[in-house]
């Protein structure tokens, strides 16, 4: 989305223009979608509260004062404070960096690899059976002897490349990623099968276009709304998953905190202090909602039957 | 469209061993021990000698090749020895569980009807109120049913199944008393009222699975749906005079289900697979529990024999999928 | 209590030889199994020859250690000789974790055949109160009351279901928030969270503690990455081996003054744990208390790393060795939320002396799993502190305080297995434990037992943190109930009632 403002904004003024490129177009269709202007706000909000926040709420996420535990919100801990008295909005900051960047970039690594086999398998077909028994490996594979294992070949070989908490990020991102990409995989895959057969790809075929200008041009934008689902959904998989991973003492160290594990953590005490729970599942709820809301304006903005109107 | 099936068929066999050796390894090359679970007053030589015991001093190939002749050869003889009352190699070394000692079928079959039971009927409900929500959202885009419909898939995939079922729990089974927080496996449904608590049950496990299900597949039946309402047939269906309803209903919905039926296909091995979190919320103790707990206590036959069914699932059911679409768009070609 | 013999063997009255090499045990006659048929010697007889088969693979066989032979004069006369003097011989048939299992049901499944046995597995005949009749596994027994049980009165109940599966939480909000259970057991959970249970009025926590204690252990080797295949090993003859300054009497010391052990137990544990000072908590007469191991005392933990010449040369709030190594270390365990959060209240304690700490957990199935395959197993240990429970079964912590010999070290010649897991190594320790075997004299056990345990502690082999105990909740309306630490909590289930009203 970042390449949308590449294109001078004031030539959207002058509606009508034949000259409007093709991006400052979706830009306008984008903007004019409110719910997609909402999602971005509120996504972006989240992105600068967490980044930011820390800088204004100068207090340490991991420093224990054991004295003022199970707080509510008050003016000194306004989200209150945790089972061994840790402020809990220094940790929604700190744990909602970890968790986007998480998210955001296991949700792009699942969907890339899992378009790539999708288009892949669908158009090609001599590589549709191979691609497909693959996928087919892929989802019978159980996730957590798997992930053992990765951890177990590679996590020392990162952390001596990419120091601790950047090895274990990569590890992290990319186990999610490699395992969750079979689903987007298969969808993109039956859309595909029935869009190749469609006139206007039969048409673009007979005019000579080349295979890549096929796929980026005319296949991978028929797709998208399949994918922006699958990203919406993505990107709540990945949290979560991160949270089970850790958990587990597959991921991150265990007093770091992550959204899904401070949800993870306040389940215990979900009668007592309802608030630890509450925040971290707003602010991942909040998250995959503008995601999605997003996603729709995205789509819409990049449809040119809904472009025109 | 018969002889692509035929051909997927006779390819499956060797998928399906390349898939049980692939599991096999991986399995054997995971950190872990079935020992891990002795307490550790039991000294190490004891538990050499019990690892011993359950053949795990034989090289790997041979314990593959054992688990491959028990699994698809002394297995289906003792099902058919069930079904038919005879006696075929009777006494032939069954797939057995290192953590219970009984027979890996034998547990399966046990926990098969709390798992269909819950995670079965889940899914069935999810399916059935997921399709017509996202039918509804995409023809009225943007009404306040879309609104609705979009917040509360998007929250129920956002909040996981360990935090809504507990909270279920402490409102319904706390609070109010209404559903037992804890899943009788051994109850029986003999008449109306053993029925009645059978619903009563399940209401809370099913309501949180269902509400998960439901959500993702509403998403991509929204998504398909609204991608296919601005195509030229549709135009072109409506200026013929077509009813409205059968132009959505039968027009759209058919060009809209290969995402969706792709969806579902996916979705119903991980029935058989069970819902680990949700059953250890409700204790119904099916197979995704039991899943969790062989891997945890590194029952590799019970791991293996379970993954490997799933496996077989998966590939039963992406066929079946590929099958559907060339019924539901008869311009895909495999051959 | 004799539960099936007449009295007790002892030296006095001539059950146990003047040797100590043989204990003679009298069944009570008239006992029956459940199915009706007599409870004979032969049957404790088949019980050993079942669990000392070379291909069985019994979990017990500790249990029969020393064994040299079991021998049946007649059929309610059992004699267990021993292969030397044994001054505990209350090991072989004695407790829950012992049972003796009917000669005339497993006669079929010794040795290599015992894995084909499930029914007999599932449905054992024994000679208690209830008998099984539904075997689901880890999910649902079913047993109902024995109509052959020794005491015609019990039990009072005509059927037991026990339900497995579900998380600590589930267990104890089944039993005191919505009544479902009567009883559940290992309730491990943060003492508000149980405390909170307990307002829903339906049933009561309680605890008892034995021997578990939740420790630190110290690695008294070199986890460092760069030595390769003798990460962790000691004695490497090329030097090297020893930690770089867990070894050093001034470091472990004030690690350990920096502690606030009563605030570990408010914490994690609260009526279910008591301050940990000793190796062996339990029984009172080994327990070897440390000094002041109540206070925490951070000045002083400070001014011993001064004085030891332990000082933060570049300002970075580290302290580095005289070496200039950096004082930091790492911290794993296996996964559990009360240990995760005594992992972050020991982190910040020990930062505030000027040690870093990298925190690490592990989960449970590979950190206790003996997979030599695998970096991260408490035996390897490649780590500079651990924390895990350990206790032992019974009242005698000889074989126990075996675990801090030298020979019990885990190393790449032993596959990593062996107990010694901080790889401590005193010869005076070695000399001492060696007397202990040797000694029958009660009075003088205990005080040997007691200096065991202060050398491993005051030596650097770990920290004790917290004396766990179980806690159980049960039912209100549940009476009889008496939590015995040393056996099964089922041991008296017999003598369950339900209090009217």
């Amino acid at each position: 989305m970042t390449d949308t403002t590449q294109e001078p904004v004031h030539s959207s003024n002058q509606t009508g223009d034949i000259s409007r490129s093709y991006w400052s177009d979706v830009w306008r269709q984008f903007r004019s979608h409110k719910g997609a202007m909402a999602g971005a706000i509120v996504f972006f909000g989240i992105i600068f509260a967490t980044l930011l926040g820390p800088w204004f709420y100068n207090v340490d996420a991991t420093f224990i004062d054991i004295r003022s535990r199970n707080q509510g919100p008050s003016f000194d801990h306004p989200f209150g404070t945790d089972q061994l008295g840790r402020d809990i909005l220094a940790r929604m900051m700190a744990g909602g960096q970890v968790s986007m960047a998480v998210g955001m970039t296991a949700m792009l690594i699942s969907l890339i690899l899992g378009t790539l086999v999708g288009v892949l398998a669908g158009y090609f077909k001599s590589l549709d059976g191979p691609l497909m028994r693959l996928t087919d490996l892929f989802l019978a594979l159980p996730l957590l002897p798997l992930l053992l294992v990765i951890i177990l070949l590679f996590r020392d070989p990162l952390n001596a490349a990419f120091g601790p908490e950047g090895g274990i990020f990569i590890l992290m991102v990319s186990a999610i990623g490699i395992t969750s990409w079979m689903q987007a995989a298969r969808i993109v895959r039956g859309d595909v099968l029935a869009l190749k057969e469609r006139e206007f790809v039969l048409a673009a075929r007979s005019i000579g276009t080349s295979r890549t200008m096929m796929i980026m041009r005319h296949i991978l934008p028929n797709v998208l709304s399949p994918i922006m689902v699958s990203a919406t959904l993505g990107v709540a998989n990945a949290i979560i998953t991160e949270s089970a991973l850790s958990f587990l003492g597959l991921g991150f160290p265990p007093d770091f905190p992550t959204w899904g594990r401070l949800l993870f953590d306040g389940v215990d005490y979900l009668q007592q202090y309802p608030e630890r729970v509450i925040f971290p599942g707003v602010a991942i709820s909040l998250v995959v909602l503008s995601v999605n809301y997003m996603g729709d304006g995205l789509r819409d903005a990049l449809d040119p039957r809904i472009r025109g109107r | 469209m018969l002889t692509y099936t035929i051909r997927r068929l006779v390819l499956a066999i060797p998928t399906l061993l390349f898939i049980s050796l692939v599991i096999f390894l991986l399995l054997e090359l995971a950190p872990g021990d079935p020992m891990a679970n002795v307490p550790l007053t039991v000294p190490d030589e004891v538990k050499q000698r019990m690892r011993e015991a359950l053949g795990l001093g034989e090289p790997v190939h041979i314990r593959y090749i054992k688990w491959v002749i028990q699994f698809f050869w002394v297995e289906p003889l003792h099902i058919i020895n069930n079904l038919f009352g005879t006696s075929f190699a009777a006494d032939a070394q069954r797939v057995i569980s290192w953590q219970s000692r009984s027979p890996v079928a034998d547990i399966i079959a046990e926990r098969m009807p709390q798992t269909l039971w819950v995670v079965g009927m889940s899914y069935l409900i999810g399916v059935l109120i997921a399709l017509p929500i996202g039918i509804i959202s995409a023809y009225k885009q943007y009404s306040w049913f879309d609104q609705i419909g979009t917040f509360v898939a998007m929250v129920g995939f956002s909040v996981p199944t360990f935090f809504t079922g507990v909270l279920l729990i402490v409102i319904f089974s706390v609070n109010l008393g209404w559903f037992p927080s804890i899943y009788d496996t051994t109850h029986e449904v003999t008449d109306w009222d053993s029925f009645v608590f059978q619903l009563k049950q399940i209401v809370m496990p099913v309501s949180v699975l269902a509400l998960y299900n439901a959500a993702q597949i509403s998403r991509f039946m929204r998504a398909s749906m609204l991608d296919n309402l601005n195509q030229d047939y549709v135009r072109t269906a409506r200026a013929k005079g077509l009813k409205e309803k059968t132009v959505v209903m039968v027009h759209v919905l058919r060009n809209s289900m290969i995402p969706v039926v792709t969806v579902i296909a996916l979705g119903v091995p991980t029935v058989f697979g069970g819902a680990i979190i949700t059953e250890q919320v409700f204790k119904v103790n099916g197979l995704g529990q039991m899943l969790i707990i062989s891997i945890q206590g590194n029952d590799l036959p019970m791991v293996q024999t379970l993954t490997f069914i799933f496996a077989i699932l998966i590939v039963l059911f992406n066929l079946i999928a590929d099958i559907l679409y060339g019924v539901l768009d008869p311009r895909i070609r495999y051959d | 209590m004799p539960w099936l013999a007449s009295e007790i063997p002892t030296v006095g009255n001539g059950g146990v030889s003047e040797d100590l090499t043989t204990i003679t045990w009298n069944i009570t006659p008239g006992i029956v199994w459940s199915d009706g048929s007599a409870f004979t010697s032969a049957d404790v007889k088949f019980t050993y020859d079942y669990c000392t088969h070379p291909e069985g693979g019994c979990a017990q066989l500790t249990k029969f250690e020393g064994v040299s032979s079991v021998d049946t004069p007649d059929d309610l006369t059992v004699v267990v000789t021993f292969e030397g003097p044994t001054p505990n011989p209350y090991g072989p048939f004695v407790g829950g974790e012992s049972p003796i299992i009917q000669k005339a049901q497993f006669e079929g499944c010794i040795g290599a055949d015992a894995s084909t046995c499930t029914e007999q597995n599932f449905g054992p005949i024994g000679t208690g109160p209830f008998v099984v009749t539904e075997f689901r596994t880890n999910d649902v027994i079913q047993m109902v009351a024995n109509e052959n049980y020794r005491d015609p009165n019990k039990p009072a109940f005509a059927s037991v279901t026990f339900k497995g599966g579900g998380d600590a939480t589930a267990a104890g909000r089944s039993v005191m928030e919505t009544g479902e259970f009567d009883y559940a057991w290992n309730l491990q959970l943060a003492p508000d969270v149980i405390a909170g249970m307990a307002e829903g009025g339906l049933g009561t926590p309680v605890a008892g503690f034995g021997p578990l204690m939740e420790r630190l252990m110290l690695n008294n080797t070199n986890p460092d990455p760069a030595r390769g295949d003798m990460r962790s090993v000691k004695d490497d003859p090329a030097g090297g081996s020893e930690h770089p300054f867990l070894g050093d009497p001034a470091v472990y010391k004030a690690l350990s003054m920096a502690i606030d052990r009563p605030l570990l137990v408010e914490i994690g544990y609260g009526q279910a744990g008591n301050t940990g000072c000793s190796w062996v908590p339990a029984p009172d007469a080994y327990a070897s208390p440390i000094d002041n191991c109540e206070v925490q005392d951070i000045a002083g933990a400070n001014a011993m790393l001064d004085a030891a010449g332990y000082m933060d040369t570049n300002g970075d709030g580290v302290r580095e060795t005289p070496d200039g190594v950096p004082m930091s270390i790492l911290y794993q365990t296996s996964t559990n939320a009360v240990r995760q959060d005594f992992q972050a209240l020991i982190k910040q304690w020990w930062s505030e002396i000027g040690v870093e700490t990298e925190l690490r957990n592990i989960d449970a199935s590979v950190f206790f799993g003996g997979d030599a395959g695998s970096p991260d197993t408490f035996q390897k240990f490649f780590a500079d502190v651990e924390m895990y429970a350990n206790t032992f079964n019974g009242t005698d912590p000889q074989a126990y305080l075996g675990n801090g010999l030298c020979n019990k070290a885990p190393r790449p010649d032993t596959q990593w297995q062996g107990e010694n897991i901080s790889r401590f190594c005193m010869a005076e320790y070695d000399a001492m434990h060696a007397q202990l075997t040797q000694t029958a004299d009660i009075a003088e056990r205990q005080r040997i037992g007691r200096e065991l345990n202060a050398m491993m502690v005051e030596n650097g082999g770990l920290i004790p943190l917290v004396h766990r105990g179980r806690v159980s909740a049960h039912a209100n309306s549940l009476g009889g109930i008496v939590l015995n630490v040393w056996d099964s909590e089922l041991w008296n289930v017999a003598d369950w009632y339900r209090i009217d009203g």
